[in-house]
């Protein structure tokens, strides 16, 4: 449960779920094949060609952390911004703040979504810009990040980190649960017959 | 300490918390469309499991489809199978479909509540965030990811974290040619894009008791673009006037019932919030975005502000503006009227109220789409229709359209547009396509001048 990796910077803020994955390439019906377009607008030019000053079009930059701006995955509920940055090979994403449909969405597919402090997202994004080489460490169990010389723990709520560590997900407890949905339904029927 | 109005229909649907974790919450209707259940349906048919209620659950094709010759077969091979995947698993797991041709489709926020599924009270998702504008009925709604879809198939149920609460008060009056589309473009532009992000929020106040339900959904619709989950409005007599006749509603003494309860669905009045924002009704005005979030939002005379940051200035270079200028007199090639935001009729015949007797501008091309087949025979029936028409707007047939140019329906890279969507991200509208979102009726004004104009004045 601790990655090491590169990082990749992508310092803009409010970066949306239609600039991670445009609505155009929505068209499939099933989850496969979604990193070839990811951020594809901001990838490619308008010609197809790759866009050079993008930073995933940069030699220098990879890895399978990417340090986004404050406010990372807004607008739309599609998963397919998550499917597709673990597609791309992301498995953690640190920003200062995420929307929240995009977190559970990110949650739900073994993405993990690194809340940290503006000024913390701060000196990482210019550490791992000046020094592309940079390692940093995601240990999930010990809830902590580390790079060079600094460190931090991290939040995530003990149902998510139990669900990401043992591979579980929200079905399989939902169906475990289905007496007490029933018995739920039917206790609603009775109140609203009175 | 009392109850707030989200807490009261939250309570109400709790099936089990877990201890320091998540709350399992009921869920009442479940709307599904093309481009998200797909994959839902995957889920559960890969886990073996059957569709645990195929009854609460309602199905319209909305996103991917086009918008002319809805009757021939659909000409992209993607879209299309999309659309065909969504009726045969409909079809496989008994679930109710309105799709293309069917006198009910439309986009899946403007038909629940035109057929009376959405009601007061309820716990009603769909994989789409815009989900929020159910909200406007006094009902919590917000938009889920696919895999929450595939556990709403599986269960009814989701797994979640109760929100914080979050009120927004706007009290007097609004101005003259202002719009509940203009109201929450200030409030967001006020607020911020995440404002709202791990709330839930109320509309309170004198603006919203006397908007319509058509402006208390637009209100609603785009509470998600300052990062809430969902809005919420306590229902009242304009509620139960709008849900009382239609198709799918309670009828006879199950609705004399349905309103005794609905009646207690309001905050008391010592309900406690964990953030409050008041509002003057009198100081919004029309208003215009400029930027490529929906925070980023003037008042229509107002001049683009001079922000010293680098993701503000990347904005401007994309939407091709300058700092400290105005956007009176910018002109503008493409109008869209339409999206679950404004594409009801109260918003056309708002639009069509100012159209009437006057002809576009020649450099605009104009499309109307309405948000269902029902919106669209109303619109002919009262002769909107044929007022868009003489002056020279093109009118479709029902779906999201240019909101999301996922279907054909785009702005040409480079050109701007008004829009009464929600949204004016980089290439929403197509690939390089600029976006200002406005009302329905600064969308109507914009087409007839063909360039950006001061509203208030023009309406004086």
């Amino acid at each position: 449960m601790t990655l090491l990796s590169k990082a990749v910077p992508l310092p803009n803020q409010n970066v949306d779920t239609d600039q991670i994955i445009p609505a155009r390439f929505l068209k499939a019906t099933d989850r496969l094949g979604f990193g070839e377009n990811l951020f594809r607008d901001w990838r490619y030019n308008s010609d197809l060609f790759p866009n050079k000053s993008f930073v995933l079009n940069n030699p220098d930059y990879s890895g399978k952390i990417l340090v986004a701006g404050e406010n990372f995955g807004c607008g739309s509920s599609r998963e397919h911004a998550a499917w597709a940055l673990f597609d791309y090979g992301f498995r953690v994403i640190v920003s200062s703040f995420f929307a929240d449909i995009f977190k559970g969405n990110a949650l739900n597919n073994g993405l993990l979504p690194i809340t940290v402090p503006e000024d913390f997202l701060k000196k990482l994004l210019h550490t791992v810009t000046s020094y592309p080489d940079t390692l940093v460490t995601v240990n999930l169990v010990e809830q902590t990040l580390s790079y060079a010389n600094d460190s931090i723990t991290f939040d995530i709520n003990p149902y998510s980190k139990t669900c990401l560590i043992n591979g579980y997900d929200d079905i399989d407890f939902l169906v475990s649960k289905k007496e007490a949905i029933i018995a739920f339904e039917k206790n609603r029927a009775k109140e609203q017959s009175h | 300490m009392g109850k707030s109005l989200f807490e009261k229909v939250w309570d109400a649907h709790v099936v089990h918390t877990i201890e320091n974790g998540p709350q399992i919450l009921y869920i009442d209707k479940h709307l599904i469309h093309e481009v998200t259940s797909p994959q839902a349906f995957s889920e559960i048919e890969k886990r073996n499991l059957p569709l645990f209620r195929a009854n609460q659950i309602v199905a319209t094709a909305d996103h991917n489809v086009p918008t002319q010759n809805q009757h021939l077969p659909i000409k992209e091979a993607l879209s299309k199978k999309q659309v065909e995947t969504l009726t045969d698993n409909c079809k496989k797991y008994g679930v109710t479909l309105y799709g293309l041709g069917h006198p009910y489709q439309g986009i899946v926020h403007v038909i629940g509540p035109e057929l009376g599924i959405t009601q007061p009270g309820m716990t009603i998702v769909c994989g789409d965030s815009h989900t929020s504008t159910h909200g406007a009925f006094g009902s919590i709604a917000f938009g889920i990811g696919t895999s929450q879809v595939a556990q709403v198939f599986a269960s009814q149920c989701l797994l979640l974290d109760k929100p914080k609460k979050m009120r927004i008060s706007v009290s007097g009056k609004l101005k003259n040619g202002v719009l509940p589309k203009d109201v929450i473009l200030y409030i967001i532009a006020k607020l911020g894009t995440n404002a709202g992000t791990g709330f839930f929020v109320e509309f309170a106040g004198e603006v919203f008791e006397k908007m319509s339900m058509e402006g208390r959904m637009t209100v609603c619709n785009m509470s998600i673009e300052m990062g809430a989950r969902g809005g919420i409005i306590a229902p009242d007599k304009t509620t139960f006037d709008y849900v009382k006749g239609k198709e799918f509603a309670p009828k006879g003494e199950e609705l004399k019932a349905k309103i005794a309860y609905w009646k207690t669905l309001k905050s008391d009045a010592d309900a406690v919030f964990d953030k409050e924002y008041q509002f003057d009704g009198a100081d919004i005005a029309p208003m215009i975005t400029y930027g490529t979030n929906p925070g980023m939002g003037i008042k229509i005379t107002e001049k683009i502000p001079n922000l010293q940051d680098e993701s503000f200035d990347k904005a401007l270079v994309y939407m091709g503006l300058k700092k400290d200028t105005s956007l009176l007199g910018l002109p503008v090639n493409y109008v869209f009227i339409g999206s679950c935001t404004n594409s009801r009729i109260e918003d056309f015949r708002v639009a069509a109220s100012f159209i009437k007797g006057r002809k576009k501008a020649a450099n605009v091309n104009a499309l109307i789409v309405p948000g269902s087949q029902q919106i669209a025979k109303r619109i002919k029936e009262e002769g909107i229709q044929a007022i868009f028409e003489s002056a020279g707007f093109e009118i479709r047939q029902a779906g999201c359209s240019a909101c999301l140019g996922m279907n054909e329906d785009k702005i040409p890279a480079g050109e701007y547009c008004v829009s009464t969507s929600n949204r004016n991200f980089e290439g929403r509208q197509g690939p390089g396509a600029r976006t200002f979102l406005a009302s329905p009726l600064v969308a109507a004004i914009t087409a007839i001048e063909g360039k950006i104009v001061d509203v208030q004045q023009y309406l004086n």
